[in-house]
C-alpha cells in the first residue's frame, strides 16, 4: 500500500543518515516516537529493547535495523495476543446496542454519524438514540445526522435524563426492528465523578434491559491528544467497560501513539480510525498502518536540517 | 496515575546528594534528567523541553546550584523559574477598538472549545465589564453549530447574528460588523468552524475574514489535552492568521497541561484565558505561574522550592 511504501522511505532516510546504529541514531528515533505521543515510557522501554536486540543480533548497520523497528512496535500493540484487525462484535440476529463515550469534543456524535452510514450501507437498520441531552445544540446535531444517513433519532427534550433516552431509545429500537441501535452521550471529563456515575448509570440502564448489551461500548480519543488519554482510557474503562476506541482526527498531523500503550497496558483495541468530518470518513484500524504513520513526515524535516 | 510529579521523580537524587554539600556535574546530568522525563510526560513539546534542558544545565552547573547547601532543591527552583519565565505574565485583558465595536475572531482545531468559549466570553464582557456583545454564527460547517450558538446566546439573553448555512462566512462577518453598528454593540464575537491548520482552503477562509473584518482580537482556542502537535497548531494558526492570543480550554481536567508551554514558546504570544467547565460563567484569567506548577505536578514542587 501507499502507507507502507511512504514509511519504508522514511526509515530508509533515518537509516541512510546514520549508517552505524549509535546513540545519535536511538536518539532520533526516540525523539520520532515522543513527537508522535507514543508515550516516555514506552519509547524508552522500546528503545532499550532495540538496543539490546541490536546487541544480540550484532547489527552494526542501520540498514538491518529498520525492520526490526516496526516489528516491535507492533509488538507493542499486540503484546502476546494474534494480530488481528478488530471487527465490531455486533449480535447476528437481534438488536445490539452500542454506547458512544468519551471526554468533551473528541468526536462522539460525529463518529455516531458516520457509523450509521456504514451500518446503514452494509444493509443494517440503525436507530440513534440522543443521550446528551446536556450540551447545546447536541440533540439537533444528532438529528442532522440522522437526516444525512436516513436514520431515525430517538429524542427527549434539553435537560433530560440520559438513561431515559436511553431507555426509550432501547423501547423504540426493539418495536421498529431494528439491528442496531447507536447511543451518543455528552462529552465529560474523567475527573468529574458525578458524570462519571451517570455514564455507568446509562450503562447499567442499556444492561438490564436486554441481556448482553452494550454488545460494544467505545471510547472516542482524539488523536491531538497526549498523555491525558491514557487516563481517559482507565477512568472510562472502570465506569463503562468500554470494548473499543475510536481514534478520531488522524486527517491532521497528530499521530494518537498513546492508543500503542493503551492497547499495551489495557489490553482495549482500537477498532475505527476518523480522518475527517464527512460520513464516509471512517475506517477500520490498521496496526501497521498505523506505526507506519507514526514516522509522518519527521524524518523528512530532519534531512532538511 | 503513573504519572509522576517532579518532585517525586527528583525524590532519589535529591537524598543520594543531601548532605554531600557539593554536587557532581553527575548528579546535575540525572537530575535534568528527570526534569525532561516529567516535562515530556506533562506533554510539554520535546523541542521545547531540549531547549529548556539546555538552559537549565547551563544555570545548574553555574554557581548558583554548585555552591548551594541544598543543591536539589535549588535545581527545581532554577527549573521553576525558567518554566515561569516562559510561560510570560499574566495578560488577561481584551482589546478596546478606539471605533467600537471591537471584533473578536475565534479560531482553532474541531472541538477545541471555540463556541463555548465564545459564550464564556461574551458573558464575561456583559458582567464583568458591562458591555454589550454580539455573537456571530460564522460557522456553517458543523452540524447545529447556529442551533448550538443560538442556544447559548439565549441562555446568556444576548443577540446572535446568524445566516443560516447557505451564506459565506466572510459574508456573514462583514454583515455582523454592520448589523452590530446599527444596534450599538460595543463587541462583536465571531464564532468559525473548527478546522486543520493543515486545511488550506478553510485557513484560507479566515484569512479572508480576517482581512475583511480586521479584528482586534483573534484568539486560538486551544484544549489543554493536547499533546506533542499542540506546536504545530499553534505556530501554523499564528503564521497564517496572526493570533493575538490564546484561549486554553477544558483546564478543569486532570490533563499536565504541557501544550501551554509548547504554545507559549512557539507562538510568543500571550495565554489569555483558561476554561474551567463547561458552563458560561467558568472562564478564568490565565495564571502562568500556576500553569508552570501544575506542569511540574503541582504543589508539592512548590513545598520543596520553599525550603530551597
Ligand atoms: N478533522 C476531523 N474532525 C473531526 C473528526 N471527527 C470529528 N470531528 C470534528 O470534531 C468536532 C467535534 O465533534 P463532535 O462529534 O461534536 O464531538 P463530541 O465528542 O460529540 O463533542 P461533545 O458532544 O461536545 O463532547 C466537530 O467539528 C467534528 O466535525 C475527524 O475524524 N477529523
Ligand atoms: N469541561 C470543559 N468542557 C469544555 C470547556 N470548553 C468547552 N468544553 C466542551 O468541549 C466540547 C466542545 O466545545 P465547543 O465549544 O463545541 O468546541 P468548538 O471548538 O466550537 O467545536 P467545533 O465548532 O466543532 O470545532 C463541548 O462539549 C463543550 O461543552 C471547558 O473549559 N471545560
Ligand atoms: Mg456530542
Ligand atoms: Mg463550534
Amino acid at each position: 500500500t501507499k502507507t507502507r511504501d511512504n514509511f519504508t522511505s522514511k526509515v530508509n532516510d533515518l537509516v541512510a543518515r546514520y549508517r552505524t546504529v549509535d546513540e545519535e541514531f536511538f536518539e532520533e528515533l526516540e525523539e520520532i516516537l515522543i513527537s508522535a505521543d507514543v508515550g516516555v515510557e514506552t519509547v524508552m522501554e522500546l528503545i532499550e529493547e532495540l538496543e539490546m536486540e541490536v546487541k544480540r543480533r550484532n547489527i552494526k548497520d542501520t540498514e538491518q535495523v529498520k525492520e526490526v523497528i516496526s516489528e516491535k512496535l507492533v509488538e507493542i500493540y499486540y503484546g502476546d495476543d494474534e494480530e488481528s484487525i478488530e471487527e465490531l462484535s455486533l449480535n447476528e440476529d437481534g438488536l445490539s446496542v452500542v454506547l458512544i463515550v468519551g471526554v468533551n469534543g473528541v468526536g462522539k456524535t460525529t463518529t455516531i454519524g458516520k457509523l450509521a452510514y456504514q451500518l446503514k450501507q452494509e444493509g443494517k437498520k440503525v436507530v440513534l438514540a440522543a443521550g446528551d441531552t446536556f450540551r447545546a445544540g447536541a440533540i439537533e446535531q444528532l438529528e442532522v445526522w440522522g437526516e444525512r444517513t436516513g436514520v431515525d433519532v430517538i429524542k427527549h427534550s434539553e435537560g433530560a435524563d440520559p438513561a431515559a433516552v436511553i431507555y426509550d431509545g432501547i423501547q423504540a429500537a426493539k418495536s421498529r426492528g431494528a439491528d442496531v441501535l447507536l447511543c451518543d452521550t455528552a462529552g465529560r471529563l474523567q475527573n468529574k465523578v458525578n458524570l462519571m456515575k451517570e455514564l455507568s448509570k446509562v450503562k447499567n440502564v442499556i444492561s438490564r434491559e436486554i441481556e448482553g448489551a452494550p454488545h460494544e461500548t467505545l471510547l472516542v480519543l482524539d488523536a491531538t491528544t497526549g498523555q491525558n488519554a491514557m487516563a481517559q482510557a482507565k477512568t472510562f474503562k472502570e465506569a463503562t467497560d468500554v470494548s473499543g476506541i475510536v481514534l478520531t482526527k488522524l486527517d491532521g498531523t497528530a499521530r494518537g501513539g498513546i492508543v500503542l500503550a493503551i492497547r499495551n497496558e489495557m489490553g482495549l483495541p482500537v477498532k475505527f480510525v476518523g480522518l475527517g468530518e464527512q460520513m464516509t470518513d471512517l475506517q477500520r484500524f490498521n496496526a501497521h498502518q498505523f506505526v507506519y504513520g507514526l514516522f509522518g513526515d519527521l524524518v523528512d524535516d530532519g534531512v532538511e536540517e | 496515575m503513573a504519572f509522576e510529579g517532579l518532585a517525586d521523580r527528583l525524590q532519589n537524587t535529591i537524598k543520594k546528594i543531601t548532605g554531600k554539600g557539593k554536587v557532581s556535574e553527575q548528579d546535575v546530568k540525572e537530575m535534568t534528567r528527570e526534569v525532561r522525563l516529567a516535562l515530556l510526560e506533562a506533554d510539554v513539546n520535546f523541542k521545547v523541553v531540549k531547549d529548556l534542558i539546555k538552559r537549565i544545565k547551563e544555570r545548574a552547573i553555574g554557581q548558583e546550584v554548585l555552591e548551594s547547601l541544598t543543591p536539589g532543591q535549588q535545581v527545581i527552583k532554577v527549573v521553576k523559574e525558567e518554566l515561569a519565565e516562559l510561560m510570560g505574565g499574566e495578560q488577561s485583558k481584551i482589546a478596546v477598538a478606539n471605533k467600537p465595536p471591537t471584533v473578536i475572531m475565534m479560531v482553532g482545531l474541531q472541538g477545541a472549545g471555540k463556541t463555548t468559549t465564545t459564550g464564556k466570553l461574551a458573558n464575561l464582557l456583559r458582567k464583568k465589564h458591562n458591555r454589550n456583545p454580539m455573537l456571530v454564527a460564522a460557522d456553517v460547517y458543523r452540524p447545529a453549530a447556529i442551533n448550538q450558538l443560538e442556544t447559548l446566546g439565549s441562555q446568556l439573553d444576548l443577540p446572535v447574528f446568524s445566516l443560516g448555512t447557505e451564506a459565506n462566512p466572510v459574508d456573514i462577518a462583514n454583515q455582523a460588523i454592520e448589523k452590530a453598528k446599527e444596534e450599538h454593540h460595543d463587541y462583536v464575537i465571531i464564532d468559525t468552524a473548527g478546522r486543520l491548520h493543515i486545511d488550506e482552503n478553510l485557513m484560507g477562509e479566515l484569512q479572508e475574514i480576517k482581512q475583511s473584518v480586521n479584528p482586534d482580537e483573534v484568539f486560538l482556542v486551544v484544549d489543554s489535552m493536547t499533546g506533542q502537535d499542540a506546536v504545530n497548531v499553534a505556530e501554523s494558526f499564528d503564521e497564517q492568521l496572526d493570533v493575538t492570543g490564546v484561549v486554553l480550554t477544558k483546564l478543569d481536567g486532570d490533563t499536565r497541561g504541557g501544550a501551554a508551554l509548547s504554545i507559549r514558546a512557539v507562538t510568543g504570544k500571550p495565554i489569555k484565558f483558561a476554561g474551567m467547565g463547561e458552563k458560561l460563567d467558568q472562564l478564568e484569567a490565565f495564571h502562568p505561574e500556576r500553569m508552570a506548577s501544575r506542569i511540574l505536578g503541582m504543589g508539592d514542587v512548590l513545598s520543596l522550592i520553599e525550603k530551597a
